[in-house]
């Protein structure tokens, strides 16, 4: 067997797998990296030759690859910055007696593709503005659809843990949406 | 009743799992009167379907090409592997 297949089927898939990796690490350097991963994963397996269907059974492992990067990348924060002071980071958005202290104002959702394609700018944006673990984290949640019991066991965190970097994680998505949605329209 | 912190906390956790039918029961209670967690709630849930839409449009985007570095770089691992006995 040649490494021919294995130089065309980067020619004809490498950008699709890369774009897959960036939509979902959001670093280019970590999506080269899971990329090459699938690739070295790919050309190890026996069933390699086999494949009629090269991107779909190049994906499912590159799926793999990036649920790991996520998991490991999200454990180093489990124990540090987040347990403390959640409460004290959420006082910027409440007062004492529980009231908001900005009132979330009303947003327009986008009407036709070309404020979609903004609006979708924007939350670009604001993802990459996250703690990139937060944002991690939350991607697993919210595009991976991983079970919440499956993140707190990968994790070792409590259920309730996880509610709370997943509620950190939206309300600070929100307020920068806020801020920089309605300051383009 | 609850406070507004509390209802966040309550509308953001409804995504990751089922509220017990007393909470669920306060929260809509809740949303019944307070025009901004309602706001709060309805932005929350579209956030998850624009999160959806941003993944899509990067993986549509033919633009986004791999550095021609990192594709080297490929080859090369992938050639040194067959090489081995």
């Amino acid at each position: 067997m040649t490494t021919a297949n294995m130089h065309d089927w980067l020619n004809q898939h490498g950008d699709f797998l890369y774009r897959f990796a960036l939509a979902r690490l959001r670093d280019p350097h970590l999506a080269e990296d899971v990329v090459q991963e699938t690739f070295l994963a790919a050309i190890k397996s026996p069933s390699f030759a086999e494949q009629s269907a090269p991107r779909t059974w190049l994906t499912g492992i590159l799926k793999h690859k990036i649920i790991d990067v996520m998991r490991k990348n999200v454990r180093e924060i489990a124990a540090s910055d987040l347990m403390t002071d959640t409460d004290a980071n959420m006082d910027e958005f409440f007062d004492d007696a529980g009231h908001w202290e900005e009132k979330p104002l009303a947003w327009d959702m986008p009407e036709n593709a070309l404020e979609q394609q903004q609006f979708l700018g924007v939350l670009q944006t604001c993802m990459d503005k996250l703690p990139t673990k937060l944002a991690q984290l939350f991607l697993m949640r919210d595009i991976h659809e991983t079970e919440n019991e499956e993140i707190c066991k990968e994790l070792n965190i409590s259920a309730t843990n996880a509610w709370v970097m997943l509620y950190r994680a939206r309300m600070g998505l929100r307020k920068c949406l806020e801020i920089n949605w309605l300051g383009v329209n | 009743m609850l406070s507004c912190k509390q209802s966040s906390q309550l509308i953001s956790q409804s995504l990751d799992r089922k509220l017990t039918k007393r909470e669920l029961f306060s929260l809509k209670l809740h949303l019944l009167i307070c025009k901004y967690c309602k706001r709060f709630s309805q932005q929350i849930h579209s956030l998850r379907v624009a999160i959806k839409q941003t993944v899509a449009s990067i993986e549509a985007n033919d633009t986004i090409k791999m550095p021609s570095s990192a594709k080297n770089r490929i080859v090369e691992l992938v050639d040194t592997y067959r090489q081995q006995p």
